[in-house]
């Protein structure tokens, strides 16, 4: 009951904040300089030609009666169509989302595999070079931004050693049968892996890119709760019992340890989805953030609008998610 | 005997995957489909409306799948194009036009005068939102008998056949696009062009089929995969890896340390954009000394050299030397003393300089800051201290509209069709949203030329107002821009002045 009324209220506070965020990015967008308009006179116009495209986009009425009329739209399902694309602007963002989310979760598949083993090699190898050359690892990660990473990829897997694809989402001279746009799941549900490797080798560098500076952070995180967790009596007494340094690390230390890596990859992963919109670009990946980027520099408000309400939507669902797997893998909550 | 070691293992099986299992493409290998990596998304296939109908680097994507009502050549000359024949009557009230026959869209069916009378109807119609609907209703009633077209002229616009191989300028099928709707349109195109569109990945790439039936024979390529790559080191690399076979838009630097490397060659041609710096006729502005000393003060040939690696052709009006009205003996000489002459007769100089802010873009156009930064140096000289500040291209588009620029604002101009009208003219008249020169002489200068039905004088028209521009420092033309191509050698690239890169012009060496 307790469990439901907490989830009752999350929701509540989601549905709170979407309305926030739509409502300042409505207003927002329409206040800063640029409008669509501008973006699209051809040398000649004139002022009446001004005012009929402005009338057609529909933006000659006041920011507050387009918002009613925005509003209208929302609660019906319609986010408006696209001033760029021209198309309804949910199916173009819905549309586009998946190939966001299936490089975001491939980052962070490779940022735990990668940062939790660095972690566990560094406390299994604590206070010797190993350890050492993990701390410098971790620095790297970090210090270098994730455009950076993209670009020293580039270098190094797409011109020097061209083993990975520069740019896009699959190869164009591939035939698609795909139903959905979960490429990657659906390529395996089909068995057709030679798809599924293509998608891989164009997937791979941008997801890198992403999961490096945030497999430092849970290598760190991580490797910081292992060793205090180590010192614990619990754990003292199973390497007291005879058990091997990697059970006693691996199967009495790590569960409590990974606590709170859990939380702040739930955190991260937020900002994650955030850096794929500069990661897209650079890869030309077909993503949400790289329509993002368009939506800006055509000042598309409709598309803009879209775009940032489904980000904030997502945001607020992995939040949600993590506090429940938390609540779940806490014993102290779940039994609160 | 030889102890292999776990560490040769993975060594020897990482170099196995990395050689066999990835290896890309080569730019040795024989090109069988063209990989172009585009430098803009293509946002919508519908050429007549929306922003992408007016942006200018997408123009050359459109023209691999339509055609314009007029062919225009790499030169920006017209010539023959599903259009063969073109004019006005005697007393130009009406316009005649001669459709080619034997013409198919890309569906078989065939392409007729109908079609090309209901595109310019179309056009003309405020209700689809074409941007350029203001040039197309210069026609009315159109109509289509046989292969001729003939429309009456409601008012009559020196530039309406140009404007034909211009921005809108496309022929639509209007029995395909009446039975799909836009929609329908949107998501399976056709044209007459000589390539079809057989796959769009939205913000990814177009992979395009030769027409077999082209008026214009066959292309060379049967498949072109235009992939869209918008950042600049991303295109490098896609042509330095031998993923794609030709690119543009690159830095010169990066122009320069990849043309006639290994197998890849490069080509550096004009094209009709141009750089320029915005005058606004507002204080200190108002002053001709100063605006004539920032115009004297700029060594435009040492910007070109330094900062564009000599990619760049100095211009002292806003015609290029490929345009009609281009006139080479109008000049605006680099002579730093006569800025600081000018100056010190207003009461100014370097130790009490005029001071104003100048507006410029930052990564837009090649160098754009630099160019400003540097020309900001040389008025430090001479007597003007200018304060720099970067906007984006949207807030410049807005300010030009709404006559808020700051005294000085730095801008490109395209104008592929060449006229004086559409550089010159849209450029300094007053009354237009992107004129911020509003003085009544300039504007009584222009005026009459809108309408100028002889064309020699019309020419000679628009080489006063240049002359006048130039004399008064309304404006400070600074370049034309060349446009960077780097390709496979074993592709040869035509380019086209306009600075579209098309598919069909690209052959096999």
């Amino acid at each position: 009951m307790k469990l439901l009324r907490a989830t009752l209220l999350r929701l509540l506070t989601m549905s709170v904040t979407l309305i926030g965020v739509a409502v300042v990015v409505f207003f927002v967008i329409r206040v800063v300089p640029g409008n669509p308009i501008a973006m699209m006179l051809p040398p000649g116009a004139t002022e009446d030609d001004v005012a009929r495209l402005t009338a057609l986009y529909g933006l000659d009425k006041s920011i507050v009666e387009q918002f009613v009329i925005w509003l209208g739209g929302v609660l019906q399902g319609d986010f408006g169509t696209s001033i760029s694309l021209r198309q309804p602007v949910m199916p173009l963002v819905l549309g586009r989302l998946p190939a966001t989310l299936e490089l975001a979760i491939f980052a962070l598949v490779i940022a735990v595999i990668v940062g939790g083993a660095l972690a566990l090699t560094g406390v299994r190898h604590r206070e010797t070079r190993t350890e050492t050359a993990v701390d410098v690892a971790n620095g790297v990660g970090l210090s270098i931004p994730d455009f950076l990473w993209a670009l020293i990829l580039i270098v190094l897997f797409g011109v020097l050693m061209p083993i990975f694809h520069i740019s896009g989402r699959i190869s164009p001279s591939l035939d698609l049968p795909f139903v959905t746009q979960f490429y990657v799941f659906e390529s395996v549900a089909r068995l057709r892996f030679d798809l599924w490797w293509d998608l891989l080798k164009h997937m791979f560098m941008p997801a890198l890119a992403l999961a490096i500076p945030l497999a430092a952070i849970i290598s760190q995180l991580l490797k910081q709760s292992l060793k205090e967790t180590m010192h614990l009596d619990y754990v003292t007494l199973s390497r007291t019992k005879g058990y091997s340094e990697n059970h006693v690390i691996l199967s009495e230390a790590l569960p409590n340890a990974m606590l709170p890596t859990l939380t702040l990859i739930g955190v991260q992963f937020t900002f994650l989805i955030g850096g794929t919109v500069i990661i897209e670009r650079l890869f030309s990946y077909e993503g949400l953030g790289n329509m993002a980027i368009d939506a800006v520099i055509n000042r598309d408000l409709p598309l803009i609008q879209g775009i940032v309400i489904v980000f904030a939507l997502l945001f607020t669902i992995i939040n949600l998610l993590v506090d429940m797997m938390y609540a779940v893998l806490n014993p102290r909550l779940r039994h609160a | 005997m030889t102890h292999i070691s776990r560490r040769t293992v993975l060594k020897g099986t990482t170099a196995a995957l990395a050689l066999g299992v990835f290896a890309g493409p080569a730019l040795s290998q024989a090109i069988e489909e063209l990989v172009i990596a585009y430098n803009v998304n293509l946002p919508s296939w519908d050429p007549t409306v929306g922003p992408s109908a007016v942006n200018p680097t997408i123009q050359g994507i459109y023209q691999s799948v339509f055609d314009q009502f007029i062919l225009q050549q790499p030169d920006l000359s017209p010539a023959p194009g599903l259009l063969t024949e073109w004019g006005w009557n005697e007393d130009k009230t009406k316009v005649t036009m001669t459709v080619r026959e034997g013409v198919t869209w890309h569906d078989g069916s065939p392409f007729t005068a109908e079609d090309v009378a209901w595109s310019l109807t179309r056009a003309a119609d405020p209700a689809t939102g074409n941007p350029i609907q203001f040039i197309w209703s210069t026609l009315a009633n159109v109509k289509a008998e046989g292969n001729t077209v003939t429309a009456d002229v409601a008012s009559f616009e020196p530039t309406i056949f140009k404007w034909m191989y211009f921005l809108t300028g496309y022929v639509l099928p209007k029995a395909y696009y009446e039975k799909v709707g836009a929609e329908g349109f949107e998501a399976a195109p056709i044209g007459t062009g000589p390539y079809m569109v057989d796959k769009f990945e939205r913000n990814a790439f177009v992979r395009l089929k030769a027409n077999p039936n082209y008026w214009g024979g066959k292309p060379d390529f049967e498949t072109v995969t235009i992939k869209f790559v918008t950042d600049a080191a991303s295109r490098v690399a896609e042509i330095e890896s031998g993923n794609s076979h030709v690119t543009l838009e690159m830095p010169y630097e990066e122009f320069d340390r990849l043309k006639g490397g290994s197998g890849i060659g490069g080509i550096a041609h004009p094209i009709s954009d141009i750089g320029m710096i915005f005058i606004n006729d507002i204080e200190p502005m108002l002053d001709p000394n100063v605006r004539k000393a920032a115009a004297h003060a700029i060594d435009k040939k040492l910007l070109v050299e330094r900062l564009l690696s000599g990619y760049g052709v100095p211009i002292d009006t806003l015609q290029t030397p490929d345009y009609l009205a281009y006139d080479p003996s109008i000049t605006v000489a680099y002579d730093p003393e006569l800025a600081t002459k000018l100056l010190a007769e207003s009461g100014y100089s370097p130790e009490n300089p005029i001071k104003f802010k100048i507006q410029t873009t930052r990564g837009f156009k090649p160098k754009d800051y630099e160019i400003i930064q540097a020309i900001v140096g040389l008025w430090r000289k001479v007597g003007i201290e200018a304060e720099i500040e970067v906007y984006e291209i949207a807030k410049h588009y807005e300010l030009r509209a709404a006559d808020q620029l700051a005294p000085a604002a730095f801008y490109n101009w395209g104008n592929s069709i060449g006229d004086p009208s559409t550089s010159t003219g849209h450029a300094m008249f007053g009354p237009t949203p992107h004129s911020v020169w509003d003085g009544q002489e300039l504007i009584d200068m222009i005026g009459p030329l809108w309408g100028e039905k002889d064309e020699d004088k019309r020419i000679a028209g628009w080489k006063a107002v240049d002359k006048h521009i130039a004399e008064n420092a309304l404006v400070i033309p600074l370049l034309q821009y060349v446009q960077p191509i780097l390709h496979a050698s074993g592709v040869a690239v035509t380019p086209h002045s306009s600075g579209a890169l098309l598919p069909h012009l690209i052959k096999r060496a």
